[in-house]
């Protein structure tokens, strides 16, 4: 499943990331708000859904080869977050639901 | 051989990664593995967020000869007192400040060492610390 089939499954909205970040393949997923446990655990190519909106978020998205990063709860990115991901072409994503909720479904729909 | 060297500035969370993401490109344009550039990303980042937040910044050299990446970090910092300690999961002496940025989980030093082949740490309490990390390509 892609990033983009993702987003129309559940209802994400795109805060940034073109065709290209979209198209990225996400093949399993992570919780979490610590950025080293995210930094070590986030599968290669997974779904982060996080509540955490600082800059950081991308340079750990970015080194983790995270495939896209959902910001749970309605979050928003603080603007340095927002102008980086724009910048270095990362899928950031939001969704008004929880983590628990998002995580549930996006599992079904990888894992099956 | 190929060896590239950057500077980590000090308690500049707006840069931390920057080493990082510039050793990612030299790698990948020396035909590194992806599954492998991404651990040697990871060591990376976590040696920089830590010379950011412990030590007012350092300096990081990382040499790959075509089948070894040697990562060395080296800092004036303030030195980490028990090594063995740090090297456990969830042991951490960053600030409440430092944790609401989500660092300071106790994570940084078991990462390096869990994606890693080989670190060793060299460290004088007030003098600085030396980390070298080695990953098999």
């Amino acid at each position: 499943m892609t990033v983009q089939e993702l987003v129309n499954a559940i209802n994400l909205t795109i805060l940034s990331g073109d065709g290209e970040a979209l198209s990225r393949p996400a093949e399993g997923g992570y919780c979490g708000d610590l950025l080293s446990w995210v930094m070590g655990r986030a599968p290669r190519n997974g779904v982060w859904i996080t509540i955490m909106s600082n800059l950081n978020v991308a340079a750990v998205a970015e080194l983790a080869d995270i495939a896209c990063v959902i910001l749970a709860e309605g979050v928003a990115p603080d603007p340095p977050l927002l102008e980086r991901a724009k910048n270095d072409n990362i899928a950031l994503l939001q969704s008004k639901e929880p983590a628990f909720a998002l995580a549930g479904k996006i599992h079904a729909l990888i894992h099956g | 051989m190929v060896t590239e060297r950057y500077i980590v500035k000090g308690d500049d969370f707006q840069a931390a990664g920057s080493a990082s993401s510039a050793m990612k490109q030299m790698l990948r344009g020396a035909g590194v593995p992806m599954e492998v550039i991404r651990r040697a990303a990871i060591c990376m980042y976590e040696g920089e967020i830590n010379m950011v937040i412990h030590a007012r910044g350092g300096e990081a050299e990382v040499s790959f000869d075509g089948q070894e990446i040697t990562m060395k970090l080296s800092d004036n910092g303030s030195g980490i007192e028990n090594p063995q300690l740090a090297l456990k999961e969830g042991w951490s002496t960053a600030t409440d400040e430092i944790r609401g940025l989500g660092f300071g989980a106790g994570m940084g030093l078991p990462n390096m060492k869990r994606n890693s082949d080989d670190l060793t740490i060299e460290s004088v309490p007030g003098k600085g610390t030396t980390i070298v990390m080695k990953i098999k390509v």
